[in-house]
């Protein structure tokens, strides 16, 4: 290969950016395996003159030495990136191309046809404005192409191109691809899909894809790529109310604090007045700066900086409104596609991300699973991966949103299990469980400030965490009396005696441990309210769970306190005898046998005592009290 | 060199059109990106490589926290074997920016003499930069790595997470992704494991170059042509950069007139004929272009699947 040489520059000025604006269109393909959806995109790529030089002489090189079409170009290789998928020649995973026409930009995700990978699919269709679905005109309509329509139905695409290929090995026979076509519009409609272009295409030959084929002259309707040109997608988001999640607030000096984020639907003003949810207090807002500079209006799709003229309390995950006050729930209902290998476990705890905001939720019902083929709604207990369901889910906190039908960025979550960290499933949701959509949170005229005064403490949670043993109760119990001899209000909340008591309805599978905590953390956060200061010696083995108790009260309430004897310690002791039991495999799921203790990363107090007696313990807590101005 | 990235000087007043465009499309995604990944993580911190890329990133970083500055460090993994006018350009960059910058390099490779001459571009690669950049990963704690990478750039980036996990030992494991849906990451780690963060994933050099024209957004010189010493060898017009480079029998440096597509270790980085010596004259020129940014460079053509096997060892 010669090092190659620049194009001459043509003498005509590069148009200016501004005059530059082909719209982006973003559509996926989807369809079985082998129907050909990498051939079709490797093929709008070649026939859109994106391809440069060396890639298609990489393209001539590969087809010979591992393509599937004898020697000819091997359009899917474009597309199948990975090696894996080229060994096998399939798709694995979803993969993005870009290029552009003279009337229009595209991205296109290229997802997978297996039944297995179905997530990846629903991932290229959650940002798709359009979908071109490929059958194999020697198969027709067949369930994964069902499986397909569906997911897309779910995610809000209306827009599907029916591309039916492999024309050439029916010999283009049309009442054939009538028959396809007719079958398949009958779906699209019981699914809500609004607007079905159904084309016939041979996509390794480029018929009707860019130039219309001379060997289906029974088809005058426009080719993949005319369609694609001029479909009409827009559904003007800028036109509903304005809505923008806080992802960061931005303080870098004390006479500036703006409120960053995308605009998720809608337009706003200098001066125009706005809500903070779910708190539901109204200001105006200041200034607005843009990427571009400072501006008196913005827009929806836009990442903007908004400064608000009076100082109220707006954090991470709170949606700046105007207009039509939004939904606010902590009890939802909503489609799930499940992702997780590891199937859907109902009172179990995941967190939801939806914007910025991420919360602890607990799915209470799956009311019904959808089959596929049929989409008929039929009981089940669980969604395995790749299935869909409609559940109930009770949220940590209220959470601002809308429907996802009305708008997919306020509408849309994602579920993430806190211990494997995988994405569990996807989201849509559909509505409030709660039928007041304006539930605030009732401001009370006796707050914490004023309580915490009558007290003379700051209020705050000591979360005592460590394995079985290491002496949570016993230092708790010191610290506890101590308080009371400073004549500073306590309560103390043993995880052992909370279980014969509130908890008693709970054993020690994961599931419940998770829902142990999160009683515990409320109980604590509702103390803390009343002024207290509430001490917690509960096992509490995984982080995320701290983490999400951390979360219930305010920065600078909660203080970890990792009692960090060594198991070896905490196992010669063996004050209830456990370790033992445990040991005989008498007891299952026991913490540091059986069982992980996450330990904290970052505690604010660590104690061993293996090195400390419990009354040097206490005091080292006592101290850090005083220290931090909580006594 | 041009204008300071400063958002409010920049006011225009003129009102929103009806439609965010295409680049201000792809900016505003990016910066939510940025934005997500300083309120998620614990200690991110941004990878600049001085390239065109890193140049429009650094930019966007400006803005996404303007009026404060980017909430984290900026790190270069220095070879050692960069282009001198590159190391300048980045020295100035970070000064000019009020930016704290990291460099680091991998000393034992350094010691061992290891270079992209005698050890062949596959070894240096590996230890110089793969082997640096998660060694100084390592060495700081960094538990996001935000980068300049894009889709288009090679077939298994465009399969590529906008935040890509990695485990504990750096790899990447493509069968194992965690989907991506609408705008929402999973930004969750377990103890020792990191992120890597492209926000540049959905643009394509076409755009990076509309970009850096629209914005005046500075650049190693070397993207633009001028004369310099460059000799042919493997078919790449190479530029003699420093005294280090040991020339083969017969080839005498010529001075020519060329500019750079990609830039990165100048032993490693091929040279095109050009005299385009202006921003525009660059746009020009690319959109008129048949082949593809990473022609020039040398590590790419290793084997069909050598990215995807560099990514998965840790590369960026």
């Amino acid at each position: 290969m010669s090092y190659h040489e620049a194009p001459t520059i043509a003498a005509t000025d590069v148009p200016r950016l501004e005059q530059d604006d082909r719209p982006t269109l973003r559509f996926v393909t989807c369809g079985s395996v082998d129907d050909g959806k990498s051939t079709l995109v490797g093929r709008l790529l070649y026939d859109s003159k994106t391809l440069l030089d060396d890639q298609l002489d990489a393209l001539a090189s590969e087809s010979k030495t591992v393509g599937t079409t004898g020697g000819d170009l091997d359009f899917a290789l474009l597309v199948d990136g990975l090696q894996a998928e080229r060994e096998q020649g399939i798709t694995i995973d979803v993969a993005y191309r870009f290029f552009a026409t003279k009337l229009r930009r595209f991205i296109v995700a290229d997802t997978p046809g297996h039944a297995q990978y179905t997530r990846n699919m629903a991932t290229g269709a959650s940002n798709a404005d359009l979908a071109v679905v490929l059958v194999d005109a020697r198969k027709g309509v067949i369930t994964q192409t069902r499986r397909h329509s569906h997911i897309l139905s779910l995610l809000g695409v209306r827009h599907v191109v029916l591309a039916v290929n492999k024309m050439d090995l029916i010999d283009f026979d049309g009442d054939r691809f009538a028959a396809i076509t007719a079958e398949y519009l009958t779906m699209a409609g019981q699914l809500g899909i609004s607007q079905v272009q159904c084309i016939p295409v041979v996509a390794p030959d480029g018929d009707n894809i860019v130039a219309a084929s001379a060997r289906i002259p029974w088809y005058t309707g426009p080719t993949v790529t005319a369609y694609l040109e001029s479909v009409d997608v827009a559904g003007d988001v800028s036109q509903r109310p304005f809505r923008l999640p806080v992802q960061w607030v931005n303080r870098p000096h004390a006479e500036f604090r703006g409120f960053c984020g995308r605009i998720a639907s809608g337009t706003i003003a200098t001066g125009e007045t706005i809500a903070v949810q779910p708190s539901g207090r109204r200001t105006q807002v200041a200034r607005i700066l843009t990427p571009g500079g400072e501006r008196d209006r913005a827009l929806a799709g836009e990442s903007v900086t908004l400064t608000l003229a009076d100082e109220i309390d707006v954090s991470r995950g709170d949606v700046l409104t105007a207009g039509s006050a939004p939904q606010v729930s902590d009890q939802l209902a909503a489609h799930l596609v499940w992702f997780d290998d590891e199937a859907m476990v109902a009172g179990r705890r995941y967190v939801l991300k939806c914007g910025a905001a991420s919360t602890g939720t607990v799915i209470t019902t799956l009311k019904h699973r959808i089959a596929i083929d049929t989409m008929a709604q039929e009981s089940a207990a669980t969604l395995e991966a790749n299935q869909i369901g409609y559940v109930h889910l009770s949220l940590d906190r209220p959470l601002v949103f809308e429907a996802y039908r009305d708008d997919r960025d306020m509408g849309s979550f994602i579920l993430v299990d806190p211990i494997s960290h995988r994405t569990a499933a996807a989201g849509m949701i559909d509505l409030s469980l709660r039928r007041a959509t304006n539930i605030h949170w009732q401001q009370l005229a006796v707050d914490k400030p004023v309580r915490a005064r009558l007290k003379q403490q700051r209020p705050c949670v000591l979360w005592f965490t460590g394995l079985s043993g290491a002496g949570k109760s016993t230092i708790a119990d010191l610290v506890d009396r101590r308080l009371a001899e400073l004549g500073r209000h306590a309560a103390l909340l043993d995880g052992d005696n909370l279980r014969h008591g509130i908890n008693r309805d709970l054993g020690f599978s994961n599931a419940e441990r998770t829902e142990n905590v999160r009683r515990v953390a409320e109980i604590a956060a509702l103390f803390v309210d009343a002024g207290m200061i509430a001490l917690v010696a509960l096992i509490s083995p995984f982080r995320n769970e701290r983490e999400l108790a951390r979360q219930r009260v305010e920065a600078g309430e909660f203080i970890e306190i990792h009692v960090a004897t060594p198991i070896a310690e905490c196992e010669r002791r063996d004050p209830k005898g456990l370790y033992r039991k445990a040991r005989a495999g008498e007891l299952k799921g026991f913490t540091g046998i059986d069982d992980p203790y996450e330990a904290p990363q970052a505690p604010e107090i660590t104690v061993d005592t293996s090195e400390l007696s419990t009354d040097a313990a206490c005091e080292r807590i006592i101290r850090y009290l005083r220290e931090h101005d909580y006594l | 060199m041009i204008a300071e990235p400063a958002v409010s000087e920049r006011a225009d007043g003129k009102p929103p059109s009806a439609a965010v465009s295409h680049l201000r499309r792809l900016e505003a995604e990016s910066i939510h990106i940025l934005r997500e990944t300083a309120a998620e993580f614990r200690k991110p911190v941004m990878l600049y490589s001085i390239g065109k890329d890193s140049s429009v990133l650094l930019h966007l970083a400006m803005k996404a926290f303007h009026p404060g500055k980017p909430p984290f460090p900026l790190l270069h993994v220095d070879t050692t074997w960069k282009f001198r006018e590159m190391i300048a350009f980045r020295d100035q960059r970070a000064r000019d920016l009020g930016l704290d910058l990291i460099v680091h390099t991998n000393t034992e490779g350094l010691s061992q003499g290891i270079d992209p001459f005698t050890h062949g571009s596959a070894r240096y690669t590996d230890v110089m930069k793969t082997q640096a950049l998660r060694q100084a990963l390592d060495l700081h704690g960094f538990d996001a790595a935000i980068g300049g990478a894009r889709r288009d750039e090679e077939k298994s980036r465009a399969k590529e997470r906008v935040f890509s996990h990695r485990s504990a030992a750096h790899r990447w494991d493509p069968k194992n992704q965690r989907p991506e849906l609408w705008s929402l990451y999973n930004t969750m780690l377990a103890p020792g494991e990191s992120m890597r963060v492209f926000p540049l994933s959905n643009w394509t050099e076409l755009d990076v170059w509309d970009y850096i024209l629209l914005e005046d957004i500075p650049i190693v010189p070397l993207y633009l042509a001028a004369k310099r010493p460059v000799v042919e060898r493997d078919g790449a017009l190479i530029m003699v950069d420093d005294q280090r480079m040991p020339l083969l029998a017969g080839e005498e440096p010529r001075w020519r007139s060329v500019r750079f597509r990609t830039l990165g270790c100048y032993p490693l980085s091929g040279a095109t004929i050009s005299t385009a010596a202006t921003l525009p004259e660059i746009v020009r020129e690319m959109m008129a272009s048949r082949t593809s940014e990473r022609q020039g460079r040398m590590i790419d053509r290793d084997s069909p699947a050598s990215m995807e096997r560099k990514k998965a060892e840790g590369y960026f």
